[in-house]
């Protein structure tokens, strides 16, 4: 690694010879780069990724370039797939402190399970640009709980510069069974269970007096995984919000959050659930004994080491964060950096999110946490992570955890053309993105920030005020 | 700059020297009687060095600290303190345990001046919520030390995965004046006393902007906006000149001592060079402001903390000698920190001000270089070409001469305290971490070896004792 002399942003952009504006309709060749899949393999000298109609075509060693095709010099130059946030809020929150633009959490609501972060995600927000600055393609967003254990359900973004943020909606319903939930349940963790277990208990006694077959909850013959994932365009299903869907008089939700667990209980859209300690875990895990469609996602995990073996028996995923390492609450008391990497030595499927108060503003950090767990390696006692693994934690990863594995996070063929040329190795402290495409489509670089930097590049003032500079 | 600084160090240094000696000149026979004084040191270090044994490392890239870097260098550490540093053909004294340092890079210990272990420790739960005494917005009676929990985790993560040997922990800023801080070695101890920079002066924090004026606000308390913020803290400046004076005619003439009030004590400490002003204010017209009341009332801002606009008036930093501690990354969790850029920290330093990358942050204090490491290329892509040895100065001499213990720490200078890190690799390397960290000499920790890990008595016996956080 070297921490030479770099000649500025807009020299390279220019020396890679791009067009700017979209790349849609033509065939585009990425060449010559030290490119990276995202799928775990460790990177290749001399790559190239072909683009086509927004998507991979192909990616690899000794890939021919389509005649015809405008063709990128990427050589000294590092190409990975853009990176995926596994756990974010990006987008639901421009300033944390402004509680007008703080979209994350809605403490005053009737509703909890039933929200739907879609509606407040805004593609403008400030830091949907600096985040795809840092060489952020996509994140999943997920609400924040108020007065439930139930946050309501997340979506998938990309953070391309246009108005149609949304990948896949209602990809997940986020809970919490740890801490958090114990205070939202009102005090205790059995509360928290409690609560649980009644909300699909509404949820499957709605669909079941609204006839809509599979309703119930009961063990179905296991699918292809395929074929479970289609989007949930129409959640809740109207037929639950008909007035002809009955529901007992013994009720805590709203029908619209019933509904909304309806597609939890069937498996039909992922349960993130929110847990820390092991015994938390644990008893996450053992709620697939009771309802078996829930296709569960564990986040956090911190203590996740010390049961690893029972998370990996249980196939559930984890996103987690990286380097938490204090006991900063009772319920990570077992916390250290090698957490994620023992987690994957025993078999875990396990990425990495923001699973802190930076999730709405810094998934681009999500590079440099990837790079610490290479560090680990090193460390005499610690568990570390190959490269390769750690780019996976933060591309393909996440996104197959949330079960979008064949849409984006590899270079793979058919894949979303969400590709990112850095001027140095990406996981490294130095380093930055040169190019970023989202869908084929090369996106701009700019942002607020980038603008203050350039007009107060020069100490003092001029002829005129700064405000003049621009 | 460094003519202020010097001025500055000087005026702590004299300070320092004679601070403590009115109460035994008072008691001194020879002497003509002076009035009885208050201690300026109630609470005294009771530091000492743990033992060290004479060690050299060799073959190494030493970046000193100042500025300065040696390529195939020898450093060597006896009796607390930097012995010998330079090429490869430096003496080695006989007996001295010998590192091969060949592929790894020695630094000076890194410095935060902005750190609330202790006071906001892990785990951090309602009753461990001791840095911000939220009862009224002028408190400079508080000190930070007297809510240091040294049994803080925190302290070890520092050190292991930060090679951070000596921190400033400061109050809180929910308050105009916050209280005074301590600077602390990083060695654990069984009490403050035991951690604490013997010699180092006090520091006192002050906040302006949003803070304070959104906590008394929000009570219908003053303040309640940003030119209460003013008029509060002024008012309270007033009144500490008075008492100031009191105190001084007192002090040379006798009489009736005046009455004691411990937060005029502080602000006194202030007006009289003895105690260092370390301002958290994020925006660059607050900042300016700050820097007119300290000129009204003849006091120095020693550092502005947070900063984030400070780039917006490094000149201005630059002509008053002021330092600016600050993030490399963070921005936009509240309005005033809505104009953070990447680029401050390499745009202050190259306006030619003082420039410290601090943490605030029990998470980013172990990451300190990594932080410096993102500002420094973020000013290389900006067109400025600074060499990686000037920005260790940002993690090293600066935050010593911010908290005025650069006459003894914070560079290989020749019979400075050795406090200093061996990093298993280039340290602005994300892939870098600490393999051997010496305070003063001692090896307080070796990534090889398991005993010279230290483990807070809150951990013992929970899962992960001992385990490689």
């Amino acid at each position: 690694m070297r921490f030479g002399t770099r000649i500025s942003n807009i020299a390279l952009v220019l020396a890679l010879g791009l067009a700017a504006g979209p790349a849609l309709a033509q065939t585009v060749a990425i060449t010559g780069g030290r490119l990276a899949l995202g799928d775990g393999s460790e990177p290749i000298e001399g790559g190239t990724v072909v683009i086509r109609d927004g998507r991979v075509v192909a990616a690899g060693r000794g890939v021919a370039v389509p005649a015809g095709a405008q063709q990128i010099d990427a050589a000294g130059r590092w190409v990975t797939p853009g990176i995926v946030a596994g756990f974010s809020r990006v987008g639901l929150i421009e300033v944390d402190a402004v509680g007008a633009t703080n979209d994350a959490s809605a403490s005053n609501s009737p509703f909890s399970a039933a929200i739907d972060v879609v509606p407040a995600i805004n593609p403008r927000a400030a830091a949907v640009a600096v985040s795809r600055t840092g060489g952020v393609t996509r994140a999943a967003v997920a609400p924040e709980t108020a007065r439930s254990i139930f946050a309501g359900q997340g979506a998938i973004i990309d953070l391309a510069a246009d108005m149609d943020p949304i990948t896949r909606a209602r990809a997940f319903q986020y809970v919490e069974l740890g801490e958090q939930g114990a205070d939202e349940a009102g005090g205790s963790r059995a509360s928290a269970h409690v609560l649980f277990r009644n909300a699909l208990r509404e949820a499957r006694d709605l669909s079941r007096y609204s006839g809509i077959p599979g309703g119930g909850g009961a063990a179905r013959e296991p699918r292809a995984s395929d074929q479970r994932d289609f989007p949930l365009e129409e959640v809740p299903d109207n037929r639950l919000l008909a007035a002809g869907a009955q529901r007992s008089d013994d009720v805590l939700l709203t029908r619209f959050d019933a509904a909304a667990l309806v597609p939890v209980l069937q498996g039909r859209q992922r349960l993130l659930v929110h847990a820390e300690r092991a015994s938390d875990i644990l008893q996450v895990l053992a709620l697939k004994r009771e309802f078996p469609n829930l296709r569960l996602v564990l986040v956090g995990a911190t203590e996740g080491w010390t049961v690893a073996d029972r998370i990996r028996a249980a196939g559930v995923p984890v996103i987690a964060n990286a380097l938490n390492d204090l006991p900063a609450t009772f319920e990570q008391l077992a916390a250290t950096q090698s957490n994620v990497a023992r987690m994957k030595a025993a078999g875990v499927d396990v990425s990495l999110g923001l699973i802190n108060n930076e999730e709405a503003r810094q998934i681009r950090l999500s590079t440099q946490y990837a790079g610490n767990l290479v560090a680990l390696g090193k460390v005499p006692g610690a568990t570390g992570v190959s490269w390769g693994e750690a780019l996976r934690m933060i591309t393909s990863g996440p996104a197959e955890a949330l079960g979008l594995g064949a849409e984006i996070g590899s270079l793979k063929a058919g894949r979303r053309a969400d590709v990112v040329v850095w001027d140095g190795d990406p996981l490294e402290n130095g380093s930055a993105p040169l190019l970023v495409m989202i869908d084929g489509v090369q996106q701009p670089l700019d942002n607020h920030q980038t603008k203050l930097r350039d007009r107060y590049r020069r100490a003092g003032e001029g002829n005129l005020p700064k405000a003049y500079e621009r | 700059m460094k003519g202020a600084f010097a001025a500055a160090a000087a005026l702590i240094l004299l300070s320092a020297c004679t601070r403590d000696e009115a109460p035994r000149s008072a008691s001194s026979e020879a002497a003509p009687a002076k009035p009885r004084t208050y201690s300026r040191d109630p609470f005294p270090s009771t530091y000492r060095a743990y033992p060290g044994v004479p060690t050299a490392i060799t073959g190494a890239t030493i970046f000193d600290g100042e500025g300065g870097r040696i390529e195939n260098g020898t450093i060597v550490l006896a009796d607390g303190v930097i012995r010998a540093v330079g090429g490869p053909d430096t003496a080695i004294p006989d007996g001295a345990t010998r590192i091969d340092g060949r592929g790894k890079w020695v630094t000076p210990g890194i410095i935060d001046v902005h750190s609330h272990l202790g006071d906001y420790p892990s785990p951090s739960v309602e009753a461990h919520q001791d840095g911000n005494e939220i009862t009224g917005p002028v408190r400079p009676e508080v000190w930070a030390e007297h809510s240091v929990w040294p049994q803080d985790p925190g302290f070890t993560r520092a050190l292991t995965n930060g090679g951070v040997t000596a921190l400033q922990i400061l109050p809180g800023s929910a308050n105009l004046f916050g209280g005074r801080s301590v600077t602390l070695k990083n060695v654990p101890g069984r009490t403050m006393q035991q951690m604490k920079f013997p010699g180092a002066p006090y520091g006192l924090k002050m906040a302006c902007g949003e803070n304070p004026k959104r906590v008394y606000g929000s009570r219908n308390q003053m303040p309640a906006s940003r030119m209460a913020n003013v008029a509060v803290m002024r008012q309270t400046w007033a009144r500490a000149q008075e008492y100031d004076r009191r105190w001084d005619k007192y002090e040379k003439d006798g009489g009736e001592m005046p009455g004691r009030d411990l937060a005029m004590d502080t602000l006194r400490g202030v007006l009289d060079g003895e105690i260092m002003v370390h301002n958290h204010c994020y925006r660059a017209d607050e900042m300016a402001n700050i820097i007119d009341m300290s000129k009204e009332f003849g006091y120095k801002v020693s550092t502005f903390h947070h900063a984030v606009e400070a780039y917006k008036i490094a000149d201005l930093l630059k002509d008053n000698g002021i330092c600016a501690a600050l993030w490399a990354d963070w921005w936009g969790f509240k309005m005033e920190a809505y104009d953070g850029i990447n680029e401050n920290i390499p745009l202050v330093h190259n306006a030619g001000a003082c420039t410290i990358v601090h943490s605030d942050d029990p998470n980013g204090i172990q990451r300190l270089n990594q932080e410096a490491a993102k500002a420094l290329a973020a000013g290389r892509r900006m067109g400025f070409q600074i060499p990686d040895e000037i920005a260790w100065t940002w993690l090293a001499i600066n935050p010593a001469k911010a908290i005025g213990v650069a006459d003894r720490t914070g560079s290989l200078k020749v019979g400075k305290m050795a406090d200093v890190v061996l990093w298993n690799g280039h340290p602005f390397s994300v892939y870098t971490r600490p393999a051997e960290v010496w305070i003063d000499g001692a090896l307080m920790y070796d990534a090889a070896d398991p005993s010279r890990r230290p483990v807070t008595d809150f951990e013992l016996g929970q899962p992960g004792e001992g385990d490689v956080k």
